[in-house]
């Protein structure tokens, strides 16, 4: 299935070859003003859009504040985007402090984006108030193809759908970047995945990026950029790209990135006035490697306990009895992901069979559930669908349980539950499964596509969805 | 950072403790940052260090440790993990309302280091009641730190008193925390000690030979050369490494 080709010895144009770069090189030469750039040099890159959250804002702010003054200001206040996400909907007192820090901070600092809460009680109450940072960036107009976004997240990586240069960082390094608007980064190589063929109807983004983190491992892509091309690549909405780059760091990779096309251009009409200019791989740029997938072939996949590489198919694990299932975070509590869910639920006209968690990831998701109509369904909404399957109510939009979080986090996976042996078995839609990832270090998670949790659900087995797709 | 972890555990002597001066850092507020046509600070290779901000890294055994990272050793027993140690098991999400920026909390994130791994590590790292650990070198197999970019995950060793971390491979952004915070050398070794090395095992790393001596088992391993980032983690991270040659303005010593 993997082949690699190399660029590196099949032209005799060596000028070409010499000035071709890949987008991830050329976002890095424009970031960084260098006409040329090659994999491995150290260049400071000047950043576009620094994000920080309520994890580890305080702590960068932090260290801002130590290393440049109490009365220093940040490099460009509309640069900033500072998004509560994490633990919100908590009694926590840290967690809530947390969020205070980052609001004193951004008083302080007159920055222009910060995405408030305050009335815990009430999401809706808190109009400012997005919830995941890496969807709320995207649907606020902070993505732009060509752009340079660092974010205290690992998941910075998301953004890199959009053909930007995105990926996380540190505390140390963020609060470097919040005084100095730049930071000394390597120019990674890049591995090429190309990806054709006609996505069959019961795959997802997700089942995408499971294939490739299954073939190249948890380590496979670290260091390295993962530019995903193909007609594949092509015939996916925004939303689905952003799964596919969501996961990268989950091989390691230190960014993910899809050419920008009218897909982008359109999504982005309406959020962002700034303009932007795309940077696209040059015909004879060099990849470390290329990775060809034929994804008609592909098959629902799942990653098993307790590593995000350990593939396998949905439909060998049919025996695997679960507890509970989970759709939300950023790699699967965007709108489609709910919509695809609900088109399962609507397939069956049947009832969950174990407790079915929702966390939509912003609040402008929460709202689609509770106003688009779910496709083919004479117009009902993914929150009657879910309703009816009984699923649990929407929940608050943060990042929820997926990283399991202080301990009276909704759905966390706390202690075993009394119906099984031994421990807690979690199909979700969220991005790791390692130890301890959701909460009780014991629970086992799977993660999969939102059509697999939902089908899983279904039946209170690991289920390939289409027993109820076809 | 330096700075917290002088404050982490200044009595505490069965394990290495830093002993990094804790000095005051000048406002950079007043500094222009150059535009962004040119290079933000002076070259790295320039400025020798100005001699009064010499961290120590001491260890716990009474041998002798210099200031210069040649010469630099540890010197205490490890402890072992295997494959893929990611962030949440160095280091829970749960505990990450503790800021590390904040000395006490700082201290705190030390005392839950490694309290993540599953039950079928039996020895854990951290003894009952106790808020350090006595294992000052960890040994690790491939890609650790894997996961979440948490700054948190090289905090919470440093704090509880690892020194160094001697792994096989190491997850990227694990590896840029732990040499920008200076908390914890992240050394790379030749073969995969994690299976010749047991818990308990008393070892030295020789830094400026990049040599790992097992003294139980009476082995030697070569590591991979820290290099460049020696020195920065030995001033106490990008910051101080910054101050001290020269990068960034240094108040009075």
């Amino acid at each position: 299935m993997a082949s690699s080709a190399i660029a590196s010895n099949s032209t005799p144009f060596i000028n070409q070859v010499k000035n071709a770069m890949t987008m991830t090189e050329k976002i890095f030469a424009r970031a960084s003003e260098k006409p040329q750039l090659s994999p491995g040099e150290n260049v400071w890159v000047n950043v576009d859009i620094l994000m920080t959250h309520d994890v580890c804002g305080p702590g960068s702010i932090g260290i801002f504040k130590r290393e440049f003054g109490q009365n220093a200001k940040v490099w460009d206040r509309e640069k900033v985007v500072i998004i509560p996400d994490h633990y919100i909907f908590t009694t926590d007192e840290r967690a809530n402090r947390n969020v205070d820090i980052l609001r004193d901070f951004c008083t302080e600092q007159n920055i222009k984006y910060f995405y408030d809460i305050k009335d815990l009680g009430n999401f809706k109450a808190n109009p400012d108030y997005k919830g995941v940072c890496h969807v709320a960036l995207a649907q606020e107009g902070h993505c732009r193809p060509g752009e340079v976004l660092l974010g205290t997240d690992s998941h910075t990586c998301t953004a890199g759908a959009f053909g930007q240069f995105a990926t996380g960082i540190g505390n140390t390094d963020a609060g470097f970047v919040l005084g100095a608007g730049k930071l000394l980064l390597k120019v990674p190589p890049t591995l090429r995945f190309v990806m054709d063929g006609e996505m069959p109807n019961y795959l997802l983004a997700k089942d995408l990026i499971l294939q490739i983190i299954g073939e190249i491992s948890v380590s496979g892509a670290t260091y390295k950029s993962m530019e995903f091309v193909g007609s594949t690549v092509e015939s996916l909405t925004m939303e689905e790209r952003m799964t596919l780059c969501n996961m990268v760091v989950e091989a390691g990779g230190k960014n993910g990135i899809v050419p920008a096309d009218s897909t982008t251009h359109k999504y982005l009409a309406d959020k962002t006035s700034l303009p932007y200019e795309p940077v696209y791989s040059d015909d004879k740029a060099r990849f470390l490697s290329e990775y060809r997938f034929d994804v008609s072939k592909l098959e629902p996949l799942v990653a098993k306990p307790h590593s995000p590489d350990n593939r396998a198919l949905a439909r060998e694990c049919k025996d695997v009895k679960i507890d509970r299932v989970y759709i939300g975070s950023c790699t699967g509590g965007k709108t489609e992901d709910f919509l695809a869910a609900a088109e399962i639920f609507l397939a069956s006209g049947k009832r969950v069979k174990v407790p079915t968690f929702l966390v939509p990831a912003t609040q402008k998701i929460w709202m689609d559930l509770y106003s688009l109509p779910v496709p083919g369904s004479g117009g009902k909404t993914c929150s009657q669908i879910f309703e009816e399957a009984g699923c649990d109510t929407p929940a608050s939009p943060s990042c929820g349980a997926c990283l399991g979080g202080p301990k009276d986090t909704y759905a966390r996976m706390n202690e075993a539950q009394a119906s099984f042996d031994v421990f807690s078995v979690c199909v979700s839609t969220t991005n790791r499964n390692f130890p301890g990832r959701m909460g009780h270090k014991e629970g086992q998670i799977y993660l999969a596509s939102p059509y697999t949790a939902a089908a899983s659900a279904l039946t209170g087995f690991v289920t390939d969805p289409r027993e109820f797709l076809q | 950072m330096a700075a917290a972890s002088a404050l982490s555990n200044p009595t505490f002597t069965s394990s290495p403790t830093r002993l990094h001066h804790h000095h005051s850092l000048s406002p950079l507020s007043s500094i222009k940052l150059p535009n962004s046509s040119e290079q933000p600070f002076k070259p790295l290779i320039s400025h020798p260090p100005p001699p009064c901000h010499q961290p120590l890294r001491a260890t716990a055994t009474p041998t002798p440790t210099t200031s210069t990272t040649s010469t630099t050793s540890f010197h205490g027993i490890c402890y072992v993990v295997g494959d893929n140690i990611d962030t949440d098991q160095i280091i829970p999400a749960e505990y990450l309302t503790l800021v590390p920026s904040k000395p006490d909390e700082y201290k705190k994130l030390g005392s839950y280091a490694l309290i993540g791994l599953p039950s079928s590590y039996q020895t854990r790292f951290i003894d009952p009641g106790e808020s350090t650990s006595k294992y000052s070198i960890l040994i690790a197999g491939d890609n650790f730190g894997c996961g979440s970019s948490r700054e948190h995950a090289p905090v919470a060793l440093g704090a509880a008193g690892v020194a160094a971390v001697v792994a096989e491979s190491y997850a990227r952004i694990f590896f840029r925390n732990s040499v920008a915070t200076g908390e914890v050398y992240p050394l790379e070794s030749e073969v995969r000690v994690c299976e010749e090395c047991k818990t308990g095992d008393v070892v030295t790393i020789e830094l400026g030979e990049s040599r790992l001596i097992n003294h139980t088992t009476g082995k030697e391993y070569v590591m991979k050369p820290i290099g460049d980032a020696g020195p920065v983690i030995e001033a106490g991270g990008i910051f101080a490494y910054a101050r001290k040659t020269g990068m960034m303005p240094s108040q009075s010593c």
